[in-house]
């Protein structure tokens, strides 16, 4: 079983080194993802139109203040139903 | 009571260490907006530090300071702040979470906005905070109301 689990890690971690070559190089300015117009226009426009500097919180809290919103109520349900099934009652 | 719980070094380290952890996650939620950072990893680093506090000092002890019915309330109030920002903006004529359209400062609306996200940042750190630490209890075994952790027996 430990053998098995061992071939199993080994397995992966192989596929995940070998799909690892096919990343862009962290950090170069010329690949598609930073080319691509939508972020050339949050780099430009997020500063101005949101106020804050730091464009991960202008995307996080302002464009997609929707979806933000919806994580919060994802982990207050969760700790809601946690509390609800393991809770002990004092009685 | 077990033998890290006695430890009068890790007693006295945590007792100094958890203001100062307090103090930085309240730093991080209100620094999310011009460095990194932010209201999950502020809040996240809030509630370890009640965390760490209820298990050297034990549960009952860690509830005193944060007790079951402050963590409900704290939770929901996150949320409600979030979600108020967000009618706030809907009352003033704007859409949902349209953080300009408040009237705060008429001429320059992105100012309101950076204002607004950090309140919308200081509610997700609450709702997150209360959550770890309410997970945390949640958790916890049952005898542990005489302050003692099952899981830290034998360690030196």
């Amino acid at each position: 079983m430990k053998a098995l689990a061992l071939l199993v890690v080994v397995i992966t971690g192989v596929m995940l080194i070998y799909a690892g070559q096919d990343l862009p190089p962290f950090g170069d300015p010329n690949t598609d993802m930073y080319q691509h117009r939508m972020t050339q226009r949050f780099i430009e426009c997020s500063d101005t139109e949101s106020g804050v500097p730091n464009i991960v919180t202008a995307l996080l809290a302002n464009y997609r203040g929707y979806d933000t919103l919806g994580e919060t109520t994802v982990i207050f349900t969760a700790g809601m139903a946690v509390m609800l099934l393991l809770r002990r009652r004092e009685t | 009571m077990s033998r890290i719980q006695e430890s009068v070094i890790i007693r006295t380290v945590v007792r100094i260490m958890v203001p100062f952890i307090e103090l930085f996650a309240l730093y991080v939620i209100m620094h999310g907006s011009s460095g990194p950072g932010g209201g999950f990893q502020g809040g996240v680093i809030f509630g370890a530090a009640i965390i760490l506090y209820a298990m050297i000092y034990g549960i009952a002890e860690g509830k005193k300071k944060m007790s079951d019915a402050l963590d409900k309330i704290l939770a929901s109030t996150g949320l409600t702040i979030y979600a108020g920002t967000g009618l706030l903006c809907l009352f003033f004529g704007g859409m949902f979470l349209q953080y300009g359209a408040v009237p705060l400062l008429p001429d320059n609306p992105a100012k309101v906005a950076a204002l607004l996200i950090d309140l919308v940042e200081i509610g997700i750190g609450t709702t997150v905070a209360a959550v770890m630490i309410s997970l945390f209890f949640d958790v916890s075994p049952p005898e542990s109301e005489e302050g003692e952790l099952p899981g830290y027996e034998g360690v030196d």
